[in-house]
């Protein structure tokens, strides 16, 4: 079968792969690129543990063909934090131990991090319907949600 | 595995010359959310994949100088929501899409393919249907309209003819006085199919409804517009005796299943409820109090 070569921007590098025309963006990330921090909880879009963003909308990466990344840019998980530094929302849960087994916590990261730079100030009801497409099958959500509520409030008195 | 083809072309003309060669063994991609999900589940098996969220025609939403509204097949619900006039005219029509699955879903999903995937349980559908959409839809033999209440065929079936593919939706324009709503009954708060959905869009003038359409899904084996409904909110004010008429010309229409989600009768019930409540805030936004 005939591969497909994509050049594409993924956490501001400029990358390129093969993929299928029928392999999922989730697939290149996991298998071809070594990017194993996307997880892959159900394939079929309803658990949110493989969040990415495609210039800058948060989306699943087992619902996107790999072939239609050409020319646009991806965020992963792996480009959360700043080196050694970790993003605001990573830090505080760690602090407030919002995670158990973690599976679940790269695609929670990425969806609260979409949600806060477009509502740096939401209530407890905006983060639960916002977060209503990530599964946690551990914490129950309540350490989740108020870790997003914690850093948002620490992340507004530092602006 | 067989050959799969991608392609992404820029123009409506080149969509539909590929869609026509491949003789039925191709699929339209815009956000994928169910494509992909069958094709993982083997349900659907595409010799050629055409990816049409390069084609501006259909990717796009533009207000026209009279007030209606194109919405192109692939805009999805996010990009929707961002405009800055569609849900002030339309919030109906926006709080249906916007109910479709979860945020990363809505960055992706569109209500063409909400429509074009055929399920009766469609959110988007009853309230493009009370709206009154026009679908523009492309072939092989050119471009035709269709009212989008005439497009489902049937639980996964569309009426669209061989080759043809929807090219977006056409709201009309609004006369004052006018609001829509949408709700839809399931058990839980989110991420849930509708157990049964209701769209009413009304025109009002001093508190008479001059205009009415009803949509309702999930009770069919397609979406329905109910016809009796509007016409018994038509010339009311929105009274006990007009509005028990249109919930019970609600009822009368469903057709429902038995399933694990709602039994005939439960759902037969509920499109009568849903109707007084959509017609409740269809009401108050056409009157400007919502």
């Amino acid at each position: 079968m005939a591969k497909l070569h994509v050049t594409t921007t993924i956490n501001g590098e400029p990358t390129e792969f093969l993929c299928d025309p029928s392999q999922s963006m989730l697939d290149v990330l996991r298998n071809t690129l070594g990017l194993t921090g996307s997880k892959e909880g159900c394939g079929t879009g309803d658990c949110g543990s493989c969040s990415i963003t495609l210039d800058g909308r948060l989306t699943c990466s087992c619902l996107v063909l790999a072939a239609e990344v050409g020319g646009r840019e991806i965020t992963t998980i792996e480009g959360m934090a700043q080196g050694d530094e970790l993003h605001p929302l990573q830090q505080k849960f760690l602090e407030m131990a919002a995670l158990q087994c973690g599976i679940c916590t790269p695609g929670v990261l990425m969806a609260a991090r979409a949600l806060l730079e477009k509502n740096p100030d939401p209530t407890e009801t905006e983060v639960r319907f916002w977060l209503a497409g990530n599964l946690c099958r551990c914490t129950g959500y309540d350490k989740i949600v108020r870790a997003v509520l914690e850093t948002a409030a620490e992340m507004r008195s530092a602006a | 595995m067989t050959d799969i083809r991608y392609l992404a072309p820029p123009t409506l003309d080149e969509a539909v010359r590929a869609f026509a060669a491949a003789q039925g063994a191709a699929r339209i991609l815009a956000g994928g959310t169910d494509l992909l999900v069958q094709m993982r589940n083997g349900m659907a098996r595409p010799g050629t994949i055409i990816d049409i969220k390069k084609i501006p025609e259909m990717t796009s939403i533009s207000e026209a100088a009279d007030g209606s509204f194109w919405v192109g097949a692939a805009v999805s619900g996010a990009v929707l929501a961002e405009h800055p006039r569609f849900g002030t005219v339309w919030p109906g029509v926006l709080e249906a899409i916007n109910l479709i699955g979860s945020t990363q879903v809505q960055g992706r999903a569109s209500a063409g393919g909400n429509l074009c995937h055929g399920s009766p349980a469609a959110d988007s559908v009853p309230a493009m249907v009370a709206a009154g959409a026009v679908l523009t839809i492309a072939g092989p033999n050119g471009r035709r309209t269709l009212p989008v209440e005439a497009f489902p065929a049937g639980p996964g079936r569309t009426n669209l003819a061989a080759g043809e593919i929807l090219v977006g939706f056409t709201l009309p324009a609004r006369p004052a006085g006018s609001g829509d709503a949408y709700l839809r009954m399931i058990p839980r708060t989110e991420m849930d199919i509708a157990v049964v959905g209701v769209g009413v869009s009304l025109t009002m003038a001093g508190g008479v409804v001059t205009a009415a359409r009803v949509g309702l899904g999930a009770a069919a084996p397609t979406v329905l517009l109910v016809a009796d409904a509007a016409k018994a909110l038509v010339g009311s004010k929105l009274d006990d005796a007009a509005i028990n008429a249109a919930a019970a010309a609600c009822s009368a229409a469903c057709k429902p299943i038995d399933d694990k989600r709602g039994t005939i009768v439960y759902r037969t019930k509920v499109a009568a409820v849903l109707l007084k409540r959509a017609a409740a805030i269809a009401a108050d936004r056409a009157q400007g109090r919502a």
